[in-house]
Parts: C-alpha cells; sequence; structure tokens
C-alpha cells in the first residue's frame, strides 16, 4: 500500500491528480470545475445545477443518447454534483476503459451540444428536485440552515430556486458554461490501477489546448445567527444546529474534526450515547464538520416527535458543551483507531479515494498521504483537545427547525456571539 | 480466493470467503428470521431484536458493545429484512479475533427491561421518522394490499401499536426460538485466519442453547391486486408503488429478469429514464425486483408533480405494453449486460461487499458462485428469456398504491 501522488500542473491551470492502487481492477476519477452556485449571477438559482444537466445533453460528435449509451457499453458509472464552488463529475469503471471515459468528459466539459430544444426538459428536473426537497424534511433543515446562516451568494443551495430555475434562458446556460467550464480552478484525480504517463499523453491531447480562466469575485462571507422555524405537518421535528469551527485549511482542523469525532464518531461517540442511547430521544443523531469560503462550521442534527423536541435541543446543546469538561485517553484512543482503520477502508475503493484526493487539492493545495495524517491523528491528546475546545468555545449559533412547533435557541446560547 | 466452509455436528455453520491480498476482514451473523417470522401481536420484534443485541451481554454493557465496535476501528451495523437479521463489522485482519468475540458473544443478548423500554422510544422514533419521508408507508401498505393475510405483508419496522404494546418476555421468547445455532451462520470475507476463527467459534458456541428452530411454515402466498390512496397534508410530490408478482431467489429466470428491469426501468438509460425522467416528466421512475425463498415481485416507484401523474402513468402502461408487444433489442440486452456486469466487478472489490453477496447466496441456496461464473449466467441470457419472464410477470395485475396531498 505505498502511496505516492502523481501531480502534473498543465500551463492552462488544470491541475492533474493521480494515486496508482495496482491491487484494484477498476480506476475512478473526480472532475471538479470551478463552476459551484456561488458563481451564478443574481435572480439564477439553479443555474449551476442546470448547465451541469445541459452539458450532459450530447457533446463532441454524439447526442444525449448516444452519450449514455457510450458510457453503458463500457460499464461506466458516473455521477454529477454541485456545491457552492464546484460541479463535478464522477466516474468509476474497469480500469481498461479509463481512456475511453477520459476522452467522453473532455468532451463533455469542452465541447457540450447545449441542445435549446432540451432546455425545458432540464428545468423541469430542476423542479422536480426542488419539490422532492420540500417533501424531505430531514434533508430540508439543512437546506434551509444554508440559506439562513449564509449570506448570498454562499448561502445558495443546489437545487436554486423555483424563481432562479424559471428565470434561465439558454443564453444564461451558455453563458454560465463559456464563464466557468475552464480550466484554471479544475481539478482532475485519478486513482486505481492505471498508467500514468498513459493518462498524461492523453489529457495533453485533449484538454492541452484548453483556455481560460474564470473572473472570480465574490464577496465575504457573513454568517446569519439565531433561530428560524419552517412549518411543516411531520411527527418529527427535524433540528439541524450549527456553530462556528475551525475550516478543513485551518491548522487546528485535525483538533475541530477530532472534538467533532468526539461527538459524533461511532456508537460510542456522546452525541449518540446521550441523546439515543441514554434517553431514546431520537432514532438519528449526528454531527459534522463543513467548510465554506475558508469558514469552518459544526453542523449537528436530530430528528425526533415534536413533544421532546425542546428536550432533544437541551440534551445535544449540553452534549456539545460537555467537551468542555475533557476528552477521556480512551474516548481519544477509540477516535483514533476509527480514523487510522477508515483509511484503510479508502484503499479499497478508487472512487472514495479519487474523490478524497480532489478535495484535499481544493482545500490545501496538497494531499496528505496516510502516514501524515496517521501522525498528526497520533499528536492528538486529551490536552491539546481541551485547550482547543476552550480557546474555541461553540459560538455563532444558528439553528432551523422542520416541524409543526418552533423552537428557540436558550438564551446563553443565542448570545453566544462574537 | 479460496471458498472455506465448516460445519460441526452441533455447532454453527462458518463459511470463509478468503482473499489473502485482502486489507480487510469482514465478519457477518446471518440469522433466518425477519418479519414473516411474527406473529402479529409482535409484528416489529425482529427489527427490535436487532437493536436489542447490541444492548448488553452477560459479559459486556451495552456500553462496553458500543465502545468495542469502535476501540477496534470497526464499520459495523445491522439491517432486518422479511426473512432475515444480520449483523455484520468490518475491521483490520489484526483486529479479527476481537471482532468475532464481540460479533458472536452479542448473539446472545440479555434482553434486560430497563433498555427493552428505552430503546423502544427509538425504535417509535424510527417509525415516526420514516412515515415523515416520502413516500410516506406506501411501500409497506403495498406490501400489505399485495400479500393479504400472508406473514410476507408483516412491516419489518412493526406498526406503533404492536411496538409499544410488546414486552420483553415476547422477545426473549422469540430470540430463544430464533437465534439458535441452525438458524444462523457466520460469513466472513477477506483476509482471514481461517483456523483460529473455526476454533474460537466452535467453542464460543458450546454453551448456546440447544434446540432446534422451528421451520419457518411455507404457506404459498395469494396475491392480491387493487389500487389504493394515501392522503398526505404535507406532500408536494405524487407517489405511486406498484407490485407485480415476481420470481423467488433461486429462479433460473433471475438473471433474465435483472435484465429486463434494467432495459425497462433502469435509472439511467432505460425504456422508462427516456420518456419520463429525461424529459422532465418525473423525478424517479423504477422498476425492480424483489426475491424471496419461495417466491418474489417486482417493485415499481413513481415519483412527479401530481398535474403530471395521470400522464406519467399512462406513459408506463404504454412503455411495458409496448415492451411485451414488441420485446427487447440485442443492443439493449448488450447494455444492459454491461451495466450490470461493471457494476458486478467494482462492488466485489470490497471484501465487505462480498460479505454480502457470499451471504446472501448461502441464505438462498448454501452454495456461492464465483463471480465469473455469475457473469457467465448474465451473458447466457437471451432476449427470448427476457420476454419470457416479461410475460408471466409485467402481464399480471398489480397492487398500487398512491399517495397523494390534499385534495
Amino acid at each position: 500500500m505505498n502511496q505516492k501522488l502523481l501531480h502534473r500542473q498543465f500551463d492552462n491551470g488544470l491541475v492533474l491528480l493521480g494515486e496508482h492502487m495496482p491491487w484494484l481492477r477498476s480506476s475512478a476519477f473526480s472532475f471538479l470545475l470551478p463552476a459551484g452556485t456561488c458563481y451564478e449571477p443574481e435572480g439564477h438559482d439553479g443555474l449551476a445545477g442546470m448547465t451541469s444537466e445541459m452539458v450532459q445533453r450530447g457533446c463532441g460528435q454524439l447526442d444525449s443518447r448516444q452519450f449514455l449509451e457510450e458510457l453503458d457499453y463500457h460499464g461506466i458509472e458516473r455521477s454529477s454534483a454541485i456545491t457552492t464552488t464546484h460541479s463535478s463529475f464522477s466516474c468509476a469503471m474497469p480500469t481498461e476503459v479509463l481512456g475511453h471515459a477520459l476522452k467522453l468528459y473532455s468532451d463533455l466539459i469542452r465541447r457540450p451540444h447545449l441542445p435549446a430544444g432540451q432546455l425545458e426538459d432540464a428545468r423541469a428536473l430542476g423542479m422536480q428536485d426542488l419539490r422532492a426537497l420540500d417533501d424531505e424534511p430531514s434533508h430540508r433543515c439543512f437546506s434551509e440552515l444554508k440559506r439562513f446562516r449564509y449570506s448570498q451568494p454562499f448561502g445558495r443551495i443546489s437545487q436554486g430556486s423555483e424563481e432562479g430555475l424559471a428565470a434561465i434562458d439558454i443564453g444564461d446556460v451558455q453563458e454560465f458554461f463559456g464563464v466557468n467550464y475552464k480550466p484554471t480552478g479544475s481539478i482532475l484525480a485519478v486513482a486505481g490501477n492505471f498508467c500514468w504517463d498513459e493518462v498524461c499523453e492523453l489529457l495533453d491531447r485533449e484538454l492541452g489546448d484548453w483556455g481560460g480562466e474564470p473572473a472570480r469575485l465574490l464577496p465575504p462571507l457573513r454568517s446569519t445567527y439565531g433561530s428560524l422555524h419552517v412549518d411543516h405537518a411531520s411527527n418529527q421535528t427535524h433540528l439541524a444546529l450549527a456553530y462556528d469551527s475551525a475550516s478543513y485549511e485551518s491548522p487546528e482542523y485535525y483538533e475541530a474534526r477530532a472534538l467533532v469525532g468526539v461527538l459524533s464518531d461511532g456508537m460510542s461517540s456522546r452525541l449518540f450515547s446521550e441523546v439515543r442511547e441514554k434517553r431514546g430521544l431520537v432514532y438519528s443523531v449526528f454531527a459534522n464538520c463543513f467548510s465554506l469560503a475558508g469558514k469552518g462550521s459544526v453542523l449537528c442534527y436530530a430528528g425526533t416527535t415534536t413533544n421532546r423536541a425542546e428536550e432533544t435541543l437541551h440534551v445535544l446543546i449540553e452534549t456539545v458543551q460537555s467537551l468542555g469538561q475533557g476528552v477521556s485517553l480512551d474516548e481519544l484512543n477509540r477516535l483514533k483507531n476509527r480514523i487510522k482503520s477508515s483509511l484503510v477502508f479508502e484503499q479499497e475503493s478508487s472512487a472514495a479515494r479519487s474523490s478524497q484526493i480532489a478535495s484535499d487539492w481544493f482545500y490545501l493545495s496538497r494531499v496528505p498521504d496516510r502516514d501524515e495524517v496517521c501522525a498528526k491523528v497520533d499528536a492528538l491528546s486529551c490536552e491539546s483537545l481541551l485547550d482547543h475546545f476552550q480557546c474555541n468555545l461553540p459560538k455563532n449559533f444558528s439553528l432551523v427547525t422542520v416541524g409543526s412547533q418552533p423552537l428557540e435557541l436558550p438564551s446563553g446560547i443565542v448570545d453566544a456571539q462574537e | 480466493m479460496e471458498l472455506l466452509t465448516h460445519k460441526s455436528e452441533d455447532g454453527p455453520e462458518i463459511v470463509i470467503l478468503h482473499d489473502p491480498a485482502a486489507f480487510t476482514a469482514s465478519f457477518g451473523w446471518f440469522v433466518a428470521t425477519g418479519a414473516r417470522d411474527e406473529l402479529s401481536e409482535v409484528a416489529g420484534v425482529s427489527h427490535f431484536l436487532e437493536h436489542m443485541v447490541f444492548k448488553g451481554t452477560a459479559r459486556r454493557s451495552g456500553e462496553d458493545v458500543n465502545r468495542e465496535l469502535d476501540h477496534l476501528g470497526a464499520q459495523s451495523n445491522a439491517f432486518t429484512a422479511e426473512d432475515s437479521t444480520v449483523f455484520y463489522a468490518s475491521v483490520l485482519p489484526e483486529c479479527q479475533a476481537q471482532a468475532v468475540d464481540l460479533l458472536t458473544d452479542i448473539m446472545q443478548p440479555l434482553l434486560r427491561e430497563e433498555d427493552f423500554e428505552t430503546e423502544k422510544q427509538v425504535i417509535l422514533e424510527e417509525i415516526a421518522m420514516y412515515d415523515d419521508q416520502p413516500p410516506y408507508g406506501a411501500f409497506e401498505r403495498a406490501s400489505e394490499l399485495f400479500f393479504g393475510d400472508h406473514a410476507l405483508a408483516t412491516r419489518v419496522l412493526g406498526t406503533t401499536e404492536s411496538v409499544a404494546d410488546m414486552t420483553v418476555a415476547q422477545m426473549r421468547e422469540y430470540h430463544r426460538q430464533r437465534y439458535t445455532k441452525d438458524n444462523m451462520f457466520l460469513i466472513a470475507s477477506g483476509n482471514i485466519n481461517a483456523s483460529q476463527l473455526i476454533d474460537y467459534v466452535e467453542e464460543a458456541c458450546r454453551e448456546w442453547p440447544k434446540h432446534k428452530t422451528i421451520s419457518r411454515p411455507h404457506v404459498k402466498p395469494k396475491f392480491y391486486f387493487g389500487e389504493e390512496l394515501i392522503e398526505r397534508e404535507s406532500t408536494h410530490q405524487h407517489y405511486a408503488v406498484q407490485v407485480w408478482p415476481g420470481v423467488d431467489c433461486n429462479h433460473p429466470e433471475r438473471y433474465a429478469l435483472r435484465l429486463l428491469c434494467s432495459i425497462l426501468a433502469d435509472d439511467s438509460g432505460s425504456r422508462l429514464f427516456w420518456e419520463l425522467i429525461d424529459t422532465g416528466r418525473a423525478e424517479t421512475a423504477a422498476i425492480w425486483p424483489q426475491m424471496l425463498e419461495d417466491c418474489g415481485c417486482l417493485l415499481g416507484y413513481l415519483c412527479c408533480a401530481p398535474e403530471d401523474a395521470e400522464e406519467n402513468e399512462a406513459i408506463q402502461r404504454r412503455v411495458i405494453e409496448q415492451t411485451l408487444r414488441e420485446g427487447v433489442t440485442e443492443k439493449e440486452i448488450q447494455l444492459a449486460r454491461n451495466k450490470i456486469t461493471s457494476s458486478l466487478i467494482l462492488s466485489d472489490e470490497r471484501p465487505s461487499n462480498r460479505l454480502f453477496a457470499l451471504g446472501q447466496a448461502w441464505f438462498n441456496r448454501r452454495s456461492y458462485e464465483p463471480l465469473d461464473v455469475v457473469l457467465s449466467r448474465y451473458a447466457a441470457v437471451t432476449a427470448d428469456d427476457i420476454m419470457s419472464i416479461a410475460e408471466r410477470t409485467l402481464r399480471s395485475d398489480s397492487a398500487i398504491i398512491k399517495v397523494v396531498g390534499p385534495s
């Protein structure tokens, strides 16, 4: 399991990364393009998603159906996603067809047909996604939290808005594609059992003469604190709670991530133990780290029947604050074991590894290998975690509830602001 | 890779798929008990028991179980289905002994009353959670309609009433009857120390109750058809779940049935995809097989805007009728076969995925076919095979549950 990051910086700005996993039969790639929701023009929420949908409707010599048939014929599994910062395309496949898949996706990002006649179909699909989100309260509370907590354009969600989707015309799609599907800021990460020289050679031919740099003018990120309720006729109240934390780029990210691990990694974690195991308040409760525009947050979720929502929020907050009483050596060791073994599990999947490599490069402009991550994890101590918590007390809380009754943040919490 | 099986006179069966090159090792206890084995007054007991298994034994408290799993860095979980309950953990190979000791120990839980009452609240929250999520119990209701009074109609989670009324004594009795040596087996996949595993499990299970499990009664289900509506105040989309008769899990035509579903209703590149998804008419349109020991069904799921529902359902009917009338093309078969082949190859890379493939095969037929043999089964399917199974499933009447907003 020797790990070596392969790296190539193209003159046009594209970053190509690779990692050999010769024990696999597969290869996978993750292609991040700097075309996320934060680059959508005002009033066009959902344009990144619609553009992503439209570029997949035929490219190069292939129309929409031929493109999908080509992927299916070669057994190429694919997905696409929209985040605040990127549009991404990911594929996993038997390794012998990697070259073909890279050619197809080179066409997709450079020579899509963007057929005007299919714009209404793409819009209808977008509207379906929005309505489905409205029906799914446990997902909706996070969408509403993003909109509530983060200023524009960072608070936009991938599904956009009804008004935004309705306003988009084919010219908007062409322009968004023309401005944002550019090599500068794009990251292509390949992992699996492949030949690096062949991939470099192929991409030299396919993407070497790709050019352009998107204009990037973003306002600073501002956050909104306090609480918001969304009325929804449901059995459960769904709570999404956020507070400030270290971002992925921060030198103290490992401490912050470890504290969230103490809260939420595994069945012995504090939230699972206190909220679910001891009190039976929920079926689902968790916390994770989220980074946006250099700012980090911890996002927590709990879903509970309405008459127990207040107690659940109280226990949730109390459990977060219990980190101030320190982390036991046993807790820390369990966490270290979990992180280290997850790094080995990652080596069994080319798709998981290519996605992690691309993400690391975006946040850090480098990719820590397993030894480096293990060394950082080993260096964590009960003292360093407590010290980090005390120097970075949870503050700037935002709470969104989706359900039939609103909840407010307790006064000590609502006041915990910078 | 090497397949090893071991069964002593009074121990549970152990099946090992050893891959010395694997980085990890996965273990799973597969128990042949699920919702179909429950009496109506304890509907949901298999699933509730699955939760309670983690709540402690004579040697460990519930907290110990959770702590140990995390200490091992295990990726672990459990699930309950109509006919089975499965507990599994994936760990690094050096953690084998502790992981197997833990997983085996928890198969004989103490089932303390206090834990039972607390966990009951978690189960009730789980039922409430799924009831809030689309399609709002439509699959469960469709099963009830389709299977009528047969045990396969039992909801895996039970109902709020059946769970609230359940007693720990009923659960203990269910456990005593169903978690017996002859009703469960251990699967191991990945980099396994086989002799250590066999020696340990033989010894650890020596004291397990020795009585025989009463076999599951095999009452041939009768299928019922018809249509029902569920009204939901908060629904924005229209949801429809449809059930047709299918084939059992050992039926020779199961490969043809999977290819049929891929051609007709895969999430990408299928006939329904081009008609309903690519055009933006629907959010989801899928049909897939569910195969059980003694019968099977096809499940269909449609989600779209309420105002488009009627038209979309007509399109779905037209696509199915056209398929039955005109058949499928060689090109479609090739695309579906390649898609399934690739997906199986990718999945087979992980020992944890092989655990489930092997466990399911062992459940179904006490044998296991390596991936290349499975792929050859798909390669042998012809257009006639696909149309033959289409005739015997989709030509039938069906049970339909629709979920609609306030009228």
